[in-house]
């Protein structure tokens, strides 16, 4: 193109048939088939994105996500934020955790977050759960002290009159079941006058409407909100108060004032309920994990743990996931080295035999890779048990006595000899197809030359091969390390991968986040073999059959 | 191996001759007597019962009576076995008394040296040997768990074994009762039919999708072709554990777990790798001239692509369409996690069996299997002849 842009320069721009100049005619027919073909892929890339890598994308943001804390407990987060984590909180950080618990109580959201602080100290769940049904405790010694000062503290109707704004009294009043709820919304200086009481009130409300479909004209509020009441009435004095129920808010402000008026502290509450919130590991671990992002799944991953005191490696009895990475390597490795020595005589006996007896060897090859995998995890599940078909042969020979029969499943002999023979014919075919290219002249030329037969294989041969063995040994590998069905089904608890380890946490233990983060580890791991595999043999090169 | 080989056979000295037969008696010899009782006397006795059996053959009956020596051969192991361990020894001696006739006659005239060029040494034609016979153990290590499955699906019992019955040829041991419980278990039929229900539609996505992707693909100038490859080939490459985890996270935020769709859409994406890579290796041989022609002779493209263009790539596009369908059909992992109950399919119910609640219905359903991928493989075969012809290609 070049020469020919410079010969339309001598004698003016070169023209298509069309008038325009040449260049610009080809760039632009150029422009349109790039075009075609992006219009042809975007369909399937955009298809893929979509509900392909979307998905692992999701997965690897989940590795890191850990807003549960942060949204079940804001305040207690919030609050623990200026502590300097020297001994034991503050009060008000018991007092905020004390209506964040208790709204979370209500939700039923107190348990998950109990399983997920369980994950960095054990007892959490156990602590959570027991806090779950202790904090009323605390309420309702405020709850029964003004309820034995006015019935009207325990029913919905007065606390609604003097929380809620007149216009949504009226509306909600009105309201029918199935139609849309008036949302709540407070009475003017309300906030200003009770506080604590007025966003304690209004997520009671708020909660009834939205969630319970129940109008809080006819739900009792929980003793959280007494408890803010008896907070405010401490702080301020009330007795110029001129609203609704003016009279009963006066009377329970001079209860409070009164010396014979119970209290009990936050602190002392919470202590009553679990000794463990006398200690600051909790509050320790509740301030690690305030964060909505944390590396905590993936050091638990390689078994280690955030901790105040900073990285490090869990107790030597818990750590199991460097040994299952460990295994899942170790075993790959050795999977693909059986693969390696038991495809290199076939693939070479296939390149070298008369292509009719080949194509012939090579339906042997294919059957089973054609043949469903749990066809073939089954067959081996058959021939490996003890009662199974291995053992029979080898009692009837008499070779093992009947009462001595091997044990060749649930171990790693099992996983490693079933899934070297799924895997056998990703390496055979890669390996086939390089060394059918290897043209034969040259170890006859060797051994003309006087080369013996080791050196003619070792010297020439060999390293012309070496090619398909990189090819099927990366495939073999990668498939390998992710296997799943395989190990889960012949290889008990000795032969089990990583991948029966996230399964496990997905479906059993429900710790999707350390599942997640096990799933980024072994994605990265296979990512880079797949990117060392496009380098050395090219993806498009991938041959099936 | 060149085809025309002049090696001559000749008879070889009686002493390698007996030498051979003794050794190769003897390793037969360790199993009959470790069967019997003592390897050691095994070991004696077959030595010397295969040498002089290799004695009568090659001297005194000698090559015109071959026929009749190794038929009368088979006769004698086939009864000797019959008495030792009745009718599975009937069986094994008859197949013994076959493979030393042969073997007797092989070596004892020199035949093994026929196919072979000349020059070899023995060491040379001792390797030659040695290497087919390690060959055929690794074929017999890939065939063997597959026909084993096999008869074992014909059990009349409720086990995963050969039982005694079964070894000794006796009709009673063998039924088709698993068979009847797949075809008629309401738990078995249900998985075939969800396995037909999600598999086609989820092989029609991949191939259409797949097929216009690979035509883009092949075209010269496609700006970012290796990361575009990269992406698409995915699927087949990241552990399906990681995809289904993946999935599980991503489509139950979309409500697509436990519903048909989300299957569907699950094994279309797992079966588009393999379709990209049959149709672009179809497309790699294809003239590029003719859809010009075609063009040139006023055409349109979509004219083009259906009359010229999809003719000729059609076996790839086929067998692209078997590897997805097998892929949906054979898929587990994925529909474990995105699946529901109600969607159990045929790996399902296998997988779940094979943890739980062993039955042999899994072998019956195993050999269905074996016998859809036998067809399965044939077409393919098939259409890589096919399409090799048809861009001019010899068949290999």
């Amino acid at each position: 193109m070049t020469q020919a842009s410079a010969e339309g320069d001598a004698s003016g721009p070169m023209l298509a048939a069309d008038g325009t100049p040449l260049k610009k005619s080809l760039a632009r027919a150029l422009r349109l088939q790039k075009m075609r073909a992006l219009m042809l892929i975007a369909p399937l890339l955009l298809f893929v994105l979509v509900t392909f890598i979307a998905p692992i994308a999701d997965m690897l943001f989940r590795s890191v996500e850990n807003e549960i804390v942060s949204e079940t407990l804001p305040r207690t987060t919030a609050a623990l934020a200026d502590w300097d984590g020297q001994g034991l909180p503050p009060e008000g950080v018991y007092e905020d955790a004390f209506y964040d618990l208790y709204m979370a109580a209500e939700r039923k959201e107190h348990t998950r977050l109990g399983t997920r602080l369980n994950y960095e100290m054990t007892g959490a769940s156990s602590l959570m759960r027991k806090s779950g049904r202790g904090l009323d405790d605390i309420g309702e010694v405020y709850q029964d002290q003004f309820e034995d000062l006015d019935k009207n503290w325990d029913e919905a109707q007065p606390w609604a009159e003097l929380m809620g704004d007149p216009e949504w009294l009226t509306d909600q009043a009105a309201w029918e079941k199935g139609d849309r709820m008036p949302k709540f919304t407070l009475r003017d200086g309300i906030a200003d006058l009770l506080p604590k009481t007025a966003e304690q009130y209004e997520a009671f409300a708020l909660y009834q409407q939205e969630e319970e479909a129940k109008s809080p004209l006819k739900e009792e509020p929980w003793s959280a909100v007494h408890t803010a009441l008896y907070e405010d009435l401490k702080a301020g004095d009330l007795s110029g108060y001129t609203g609704p129920r003016a009279e009963m808010l006066i009377a329970a402000d001079a209860l409070v004032d009164s010396p014979d008026f119970e209290t009990v502290s936050f602190a002392d509450g919470f202590v009553e309920m679990d000794e463990d919130w006398a200690q600051p590991e909790i509050w320790k671990t509740i301030k690690l994990y305030a964060p909505d992002y944390t590396s905590g799944y993936f050091l638990n991953s390689v078994d280690m743990q955030l901790t105040p005191e900073g990285v490090e490696m869990r107790p030597e009895n818990e750590r199991i996931y460097i040994l299952l990475f460990k295994r899942t390597i170790f075993m790959s490795l050795v999977i693909t080295g059986s693969c390696i020595l038991l495809a290199y005589p076939v693939a070479y006996i296939l390149s070298n035999l008369p292509s009719r007896q080949a194509n012939l060897l090579m339906i042997l090859v294919l059957l089973p890779f054609w043949t469903s995998l749990l066809v073939r995890t089954s067959a081996w599940k058959v021939m490996l048990q003890q009662q199974g078909v291995i053992n029979d042969v080898l009692v009837w020979l008499g070779l093992i006595a009947d009462d001595s029969r091997l044990v060749m499943i649930n171990n790693q002999f099992g996983t490693i000899v079933a899934m070297t023979h799924i895997l056998l014919p990703f390496m055979i075919l890669p390996m086939y197809s390089v060394m059918s290219t290897i043209p034969p002249t040259y170890v006859r030329a060797a051994k003309s030359l006087g080369a013996t037969n080791w050196t003619t294989f070792w010297r020439v041969y060999f390293p012309q091969s070496i090619p398909g063995i990189g090819a099927g040994s990366i495939l073999v590998f990668i498939l390998s390390i992710g296997y799943y069905i395989t190990p889960e089904i012949v290889g008990g608890t000795t032969g089990t991968f990583i991948s029966n380890r996230i399964a496990y946490h997905i479906s059993s233990s429900l710790n999707w986040g350390l599942a997640a983060a096990l799933g980024a580890i072994l994605l990265a791991v296979v990512l880079i073999l797949y990117w060392a595999y496009d380098r050395i043999v090219g993806i498009d090169n991938v041959k099936l059959g | 191996m060149n085809d025309v080989i002049l090696t001559p056979a000749g008879e070889k000295p009686l002493g390698f001759t007996l030498g051979v037969l003794a050794a190769a008696g003897a390793v037969a010899g360790i199993f009959i007597g470790a069967a019997n009782g003592s390897s050691l006397l095994g070991v004696i006795g077959g030595a010397i019962v295969m040498a002089g059996i290799a004695y009568v053959l090659v001297k005194l009956l000698g090559e015109g009576l071959e026929k009749l020596a190794r038929l009368g051969l088979v006769a004698l192991f086939a009864v000797v076995g019959l008495l030792l361990s009745g009718t599975p020894g009937l069986v094994v001696g008859g197949l013994f008394g076959w493979f030393f006739g042969w073997f007797a006659y092989w070596i004892g005239f020199g035949r093994y040296r026929t196919p072979l060029v000349p020059y070899l040494t023995s060491g040379q034609v001792l390797w030659h040997y040695t290497f087919r016979v390690i060959c055929g153990a690794i074929f017999v290590f890939l065939i063997t768990p597959i026909l084993v499955v096999m008869p074992l699906s014909f059990n009349a019992e409720s086990f995963f074994t050969f039982t005694p019955e079964m070894l000794s040829f006796d009709p009673a041991g063998y039924s088709l009762r698993h068979y009847r419980d797949f075809l008629t278990n309401p738990e078995w039929t249900r998985a075939v039919e969800n396995s037909l229900l999600i598999a086609p539609v989820a092989t029609v996505i991949s191939v259409s999708l797949g097929t216009l992707a690979a035509i883009g693909l092949s075209q010269s100038h496609v700006p970012g072709k290796r990361a575009i490859m990269a992406i698409l080939i995915s699927p087949m490459i990241v552990p399906l554990i990681i995809s289904a985890t993946g999935m599980y996270f991503f489509y139950s935020k979309i409500g697509l777990v436990g519903t048909y769709w989300g299957v569907v859409l699950a094994h279309a994406v797992l079966g588009i790798p393999f379709v990209i890579i049959t149709v672009t290796a179809t497309l790699v041989g294809f003239d590029r001239s003719l859809t010009r022609a075609a063009a040139n002779m006023g055409a349109n493209p979509v004219t083009t692509f259906f009359r010229v263009q999809m003719p000729l790539i059609l076996p790839g596009v086929i067998s692209g369409g078997l590897f997805a369908f097998i892929t949906s059909f054979d898929e587990v992992v994925v529909v474990l996690f995105i699946g529901s109950a109600e969607l159990q399919t045929l790996p399902w119910q296998m997988f779940t069996g094979l943890r739980e609640q062993i039955s042999p219905t899994i072998l019956a359903a195993a050999t269905i299997l074996v016998g859809i991928s036998i067809l399965l493989l044939t077409v393919v075969e098939m259409l890589r002849r096919r399409s090799e012809r048809l861009r001019g290609m010899t068949p290999r």
